[in-house]
């Protein structure tokens, strides 16, 4: 399953993306994750994968940004994290 | 007392053919959204009986109410269901409820109950937010994309239209349709700025009928953003409140050039009826495990 988590807004498209057939539900993203964007969740079909806090959903634009310089290498931790390479984020 | 335009008519339902002391097994899936709440009673994963009321301020109040509704003259009790299934934005909040699952996963299953397993793309337009889900023949989620940041493209947003423009909510997909020439949609990012873009209109002369398309074409063209991301794949099937809105349903049709199905039951009741069917589910698998 993709679980995209995120908004659209005036500015752009902020989502995160969570492949739970690649997950292997490791939890090294949750971990890494500076701003505790994620968190593990048991998911309707009883699957151990992360997701994007309730809390954070409205707002992963701000919270994201200091792991994302608009110049510069990109090294996001959650993504580099993932092993399966679960995670993707749009923007 | 002033005209409540964004009203909408509360209703329920009983199959009356059906009697639910024959059946084997008894769910129920409640489905408190943020506008809205159904209760779907299903015998034997078949559709029973289900009532569609507004959600007050209170979750487990409007959660229990509808439920007492959907029962009503049918001598069911709470005592006699097997399971109940809770689900949509106050899931967490329904004391009786035996399990709370996400609207997402039962609109998905509801869809592929109401329009048969050939739904494969499921948009559920609903009271305060927006979901675009893809499914296997099965009802299960292959993805999907939430936009709950802001109401517009929601049904909160067109119960605000209907107020500004004195126009009943039933109406509003009808009236919108009436114009020669489709007008330029307003904002689609807020319902405040849409809502002052319309009074800019109506304060120009603008007939009703004309603001009302460009706000029917803003939704959709909002939603059409939000089911390209995703990726749309036939069947279609659009659920909740808004899929009953003709000048939303029509314009998306237009722009994305796919027809949605035809539902055989009100399409806001899809997430109860998910939520039934995984009742039922549940109580299967309990009853094997024992």
């Amino acid at each position: 399953m993709l679980a995209n988590y995120g908004y659209k807004d005036g500015s752009g498209e902020y989502f995160i993306t969570i492949d739970t057939d690649k997950c292997d539900g490791c939890g090294e993203c949750v971990k890494v994750c500076p701003a505790g964007v994620l968190e593990m969740i048991t998911n309707d079909y009883d699957e151990v994968v992360p997701a994007v806090t309730e809390e954070q959903r409205k707002k992963i634009k701000y919270s994201c940004a200091p792991c994302k310089p608009v110049s510069g290498p990109r090294n996001v931790p959650c993504i580099a994290a993932c092993k399966p390479a679960a995670i993707t984020h749009s923007w | 007392m002033t005209t409540e335009y964004w009203r909408w008519k509360e209703y329920r339902w009983t199959a009356e053919d059906k009697d639910w002391k024959k059946a084997d097994i008894l769910t129920a899936g409640v489905d408190v959204g943020s506008v809205s709440t159904q209760a779907v009673i299903m015998t034997d994963g078949d559709l029973y009986a289900y009532s569609n009321m507004r959600t007050g301020s209170n979750s487990p109040d409007s959660a229990k109410k509808a439920l007492d509704w959907a029962f009503d003259d049918t001598e069911l009790k709470m005592e006699n269901l097997h399971f109940i299934v809770g689900t949509g934005y106050g899931r967490i909040n329904i004391p009786f409820a035996n399990k709370a699952i996400t609207e997402i996963a039962c609109h998905a299953r509801g869809a592929n109950f109401m329009y048969g397993p050939t739904v494969r793309t499921v948009l559920d337009m609903g009271g305060q937010d927006c979901k675009a889900i893809r499914c296997d023949e099965r009802g299960k989620v292959t993805a999907f994309l939430m936009n709950d940041k802001c109401a517009a493209g929601t049904g909160r947003g067109m119960e605000v239209f209907a107020d500004l423009l004195q126009v009943h909510i039933e109406e509003v997909g009808d009236i919108s349709l009436t114009v020669e020439k489709e007008p330029p949609p307003v904002s689609s990012t807020c319902v405040i700025f849409a809502k002052s873009e319309a009074s800019a209109l109506l304060r120009k002369g603008v007939p009703k009928n004309e603001v009302l398309a460009s706000y029917c074409s803003a939704m959709a063209h909002r939603v059409f953003s939000l089911l390209e991301r995703l990726g749309v794949e036939k069947e279609f099937a659009i659920t909740g409140g808004i899929s009953k809105n003709k000048g939303i349903v029509q314009r998306l049709e237009k722009e994305l050039g796919i027809k949605p199905l035809t539902p055989k039951h009100d399409p806001q009741i899809a997430g109860g009826v998910g939520a039934a069917l995984f009742a039922k589910s549940l109580i299967e698998k309990q009853r094997k495990g024992k």
